[in-house]
């Protein structure tokens, strides 16, 4: 039924979509000129696309690219681990929670980005100050995801667990652990776009590889077309870490009803 | 009819007391005593809020009372305890289990070999007409069945007492009434004893051998009326007799419903 409503809305919505990219795309070709706007502000879309065969021939494109794909993959693993961990720990001691809550707060109220000079002041310029930013700003949505879950655990599951006569860690990995997946998931979502926000603010601060470098390296060359294949290239990456933790969350919530239909991504 | 025999679940002076913020102590449940025998299905029925679910979770286990004991075959209730399983009006389904694997979730969690889990699982599912649903999610059922495989759970662990919790209070009436005879059917063949907890003073007839009746809080128990009629495991039939409806008449006065409605009426009027 819903499957059905889904296939036809696939059916009238994508030639519609596919017609709204062709539209954009030739107006980033024709708009600049157009309205005579310098190609050094806007370049038209051939230019980004010749200036990318020229970065991935002479200045670096993937191994960049391949830079900032590993800290993000490091840094995203790393916070939403921790962040996990805390957010168990936190869900299961009210104690810990009433003891750190405020620290917690003060540091998530914090802006993560701008702890990235001095992570470089402290690591140098090197891969691991852009994956601590990562680390930190992938960590709180993941965190506070997890607690709210534990949080809100029925009751009434934990008391059937117990009359079964479970222990603490049979109610934790039977009822906890597998009702906070589904939050869970919707906080790593938001960490994965994260932790490419993490990576490029660390990139553009210091150091000489990853595509924020190229970012800023286009920008102190003027080069307007490389400024621009560097953004297109991590909004891939962002892209990217975003479906493979949607196909993740298929597999895993596939118990969910109607996880496919009326979602989309 | 039932040899009154074995002394399967026994409350002896129990009384609940709760704190208050601020308000001092709430008496939910207050000295109450009374004893379920093997194989014998008990109902308690009372206004809400008599502490009817506070006597439930104390004969569980889940929690201790502030004065008296609860016993289930004649030893003392202080936490959970093997024998004794009880259902809710939630089916409390996991909805990332299978059907089968929400049947096993007591027997895993007792660490029972899985063959003789996965058995268990096959054979209940197939009494209750659910096997070919054993893979299916909880999601994919109708409540009707999903209250059936929380029976079915229930049942798996092999308890000597039910406690069931107003089990069929949320599903349609002609489902509930297939329900009851699931229950009354399995409880006689199994010999189950059983303590029920309900609203519906017709449930409380056709499916016990006696019903306690509460007052209202502190809840005790004002009165026991033994259901004296045949069919102990077959509601369809009982409810066909006469006598059911005089029995059901009592209760009602008993608990003063008429009485009751009018006084709520009365102070919902008057706030």
């Amino acid at each position: 039924m819903s499957g059905h409503t889904r296939v036809s809305q696939v059916r009238r919505g994508a030639p519609a979509s596919l017609a709204l990219l062709a539209a954009f795309f030739a107006a980033w070709q024709w708009g600049p000129s157009l309205f005579g706007i310098p190609s050094f502000i806007v370049p038209p879309l051939t230019m980004v696309a010749r200036e990318f065969v020229h970065a991935w021939q002479f200045d670096h494109l993937l191994f960049h690219t391949g830079v900032t794909v590993a800290e993000v993959l490091v840094g995203f693993a790393l916070g939403s681990l921790f962040g996990a961990f805390v957010g168990y720990l936190l869900g299961m001691s009210p104690t810990a929670e009433f003891v750190l809550s405020p620290y917690l707060l003060a540091l998530q109220i914090a802006p993560k980005v701008a702890f990235a000079p001095l992570f470089i002041l402290w690591m140098g310029f090197t891969v691991y100050p852009k994956i601590l930013v990562a680390v930190l700003i992938v960590f709180f949505p993941v965190m506070v995801n997890v607690l709210t879950a534990i949080r809100g655990v029925d009751p009434d599951l934990i008391n059937l667990a117990r009359s079964f006569k479970a222990t603490r860690a049979q109610i934790f990995w039977l009822i906890e652990f597998p009702t906070s997946m589904p939050p869970m998931f919707a906080g790593l979502r938001i960490g994965s776009t994260l932790a490419v926000v993490g990576v490029v603010v660390g990139e553009l601060v210091g150091g000489n590889t990853g595509l924020g470098y190229l970012l800023t390296f286009g920008e102190g060359q003027a080069n307007t077309p490389m400024v621009f294949v560097s953004i297109v290239m991590l909004t891939l990456v962002g892209g990217v870490a975003y479906l493979g933790v949607i196909l993740v969350e298929r597999r895993v919530l596939h118990y969910l009803p109607a996880r496919s239909a009326n979602r989309g991504l | 009819m039932v040899e009154l025999s074995v002394v399967r679940l026994e409350y002896s002076n129990v009384t609940m007391r709760f704190a208050q913020s601020g308000r001092g102590t709430l008496t939910a449940v207050r000295d109450v005593s009374f004893a379920v025998h093997d194989g014998e299905v008990v109902s308690l029925i009372g206004p809400s809020g008599c502490g009817k679910s506070t006597l439930l979770n104390i004969g569980s286990g889940l929690t201790a009372p502030s004065a008296g004991i609860a016993l289930v075959d004649g030893e003392r209730v202080e936490g959970a305890n093997a024998h004794v399983a009880f259902m809710l009006q939630k089916d409390l389904l996991l909805p990332w289990r299978t059907v089968a694997e929400n049947v096993m979730l007591g027997v895993e969690i007792q660490r029972l070999p899985l063959a003789e889990r996965k058995k268990r699982a096959e054979k209940l599912l197939a009494s209750f007409n659910l096997a070919e649903f054993s893979a299916h999610y909880p999601h994919q059922l109708s409540g009707g069945m999903r209250q059936r495989i929380a029976l079915a759970r229930t049942l798996a662990v092999d308890p000597h007492v039910l406690l069931l919790d107003e089990p069929f209070s949320a599903v349609d009436a002609q489902t509930r009434m297939v329900l009851q005879r699931d229950l009354a059917q399995t409880l006689s063949k199994a010999r189950k004893t059983a303590l029920l907890i309900t609203h519906d003073l017709l449930e409380a007839v056709t499916l016990s051998d006696r019903v306690l009746v509460m007052s209202a809080r502190p809840g005790t128990i004002i009165d026991e009326i033994a259901i004296d009629l045949p069919h102990r495991d077959d509601p369809f039939a009982r409810r066909h007799d006469p006598k059911v409806n005089d029995y059901a008449a009592r209760l009602m006065d008993r608990l003063e419903i008429s009485r009751v409605a009018i006084e709520s009426q009365a102070a919902e009027g008057a706030a």
